[in-house]
């Protein structure tokens, strides 16, 4: 199936939950990222059971700090 | 407020644009802006909104100028090293363009601080430049309780990002990050690097944003988070909603007073 991750096209095999589509995607530091699923902020407590189905649109969003130092 | 001949002509590219005009170019003289951190991000944002005749700018930052600021804090000059931050963007702006009030604030942002200093000049806008998620976190909560717009952005290595806020019209930065990573986990600039032209692409479009929202005109990054990957050479506009658990903003708000988070230790000035 494909769905799209940061506007990418990424083909996965079989569905997966979101936890194990971070692993999959080796997502680093999955823990801070935020995972967004067709316009809705996921809840972290729903990444191990919530699975993404084909055409989904996965944002991964990154804390970024920076500016002035 | 009457133009001067010479504003006229300073302000000619402007006034000659339809969307601003001499009525635009009078609202940003009369407007007020506050930039907290006079750094990579604060410094190109300062310095446009300088020379777009904002009129009166707040700058905030304890920071002393250091050499290895230079690289891309371009508000700071050679000669400044060792000067604080803040005196040093007002001279660079008094500069440009004297028609700029510049107010300083040589301080920290805290809890203790922050709506005092907003209210000081009572801002009309607000723009993130800070390095750290504590102060970013801060300048959140604290626009979100006083019902003040403001531009979030952060920088890292070649990539960067930036949204906007408006009080009732979309997503805060708590509805999308929820809480500071813990020290250290997520790196800083410092740690991780950052190259020099980040903040003038990110912080110009902060700038861009304040003075479209002061003068009311185009589409703001309100409900987006604007990122830029400059390797790829790639902007992209991801739509974000309002998070309705969001503790500042949604539904149930359990944040009502401003918190002072935890500093990564390896920033903290010895």
């Amino acid at each position: 199936m494909t769905i799209k991750i940061n506007g990418k096209d990424v083909t996965l095999e079989k569905e997966v939950t979101v936890k194990e589509l971070l692993e999959v995607q080796k997502v680093e530091m999955a823990e801070y990222v935020t995972v967004q699923i067709n316009d809705e902020i996921l809840d972290r407590k729903d990444f191990e059971t919530l699975t993404v189905k084909e055409g989904d649109v996965v944002e991964f969003l990154y804390y970024m700090g920076g500016g002035a130092i | 407020m009457n133009f001067t001949n010479e504003q006229m002509e300073r302000y000619s590219r402007h006034i000659i644009l339809k969307d601003v005009g001499v009525k635009g170019q009078k609202k940003l003289l009369e407007s007020k802006v506050l930039i907290v951190g006079t750094g990579g991000l604060g410094a190109p944002a300062a310095m446009f909104l300088a020379a777009a005749g904002v009129g009166t700018i707040g700058l905030v930052d304890f920071d002393a100028v250091e050499l290895s600021n230079l690289q891309r804090q371009i508000i700071h000059l050679t000669k400044d090293v060792g000067k604080p931050k803040v005196i040093s963007g007002k001279e660079t702006i008094n500069e440009m363009n004297p028609d700029v009030d510049v107010v300083t604030y040589k301080e920290w942002v805290s809890s203790a601080n922050i709506k005092d200093i907003i209210r000081d000049r009572d801002y009309d806008f607000i723009i993130d430049g800070t390095d750290n998620f504590p102060a970013k976190f801060l300048i959140n909560d604290a626009c979100v309780l006083m019902e003040k717009p403001f531009s979030h952005a952060g920088i890292i290595r070649f990539q960067g990002q930036t949204m906007t806020y408006v009080p009732g019209e979309g997503p805060c930065y708590r509805c999308i990050f929820e809480n500071p990573p813990p020290p250290d986990k997520v790196p800083t600039c410092k740690q991780a690097g950052v190259l020099g032209v980040m903040g003038g692409i990110i912080g110009t479009v902060q700038a861009t944003e304040a003075i479209k929202y002061i003068l009311g005109i185009g589409e703001l990054l309100t409900g987006y988070l604007l990122t830029y990957d400059a390797l790829a050479m790639e902007f992209r506009k991801i739509k974000l909603p309002k998070n309705k658990r969001c503790q500042v903003c949604g539904e149930n708000p359990t944040i009502k007073e401003l918190i002072d988070y935890e500093q990564a230790v390896c920033d903290l000035k010895s």
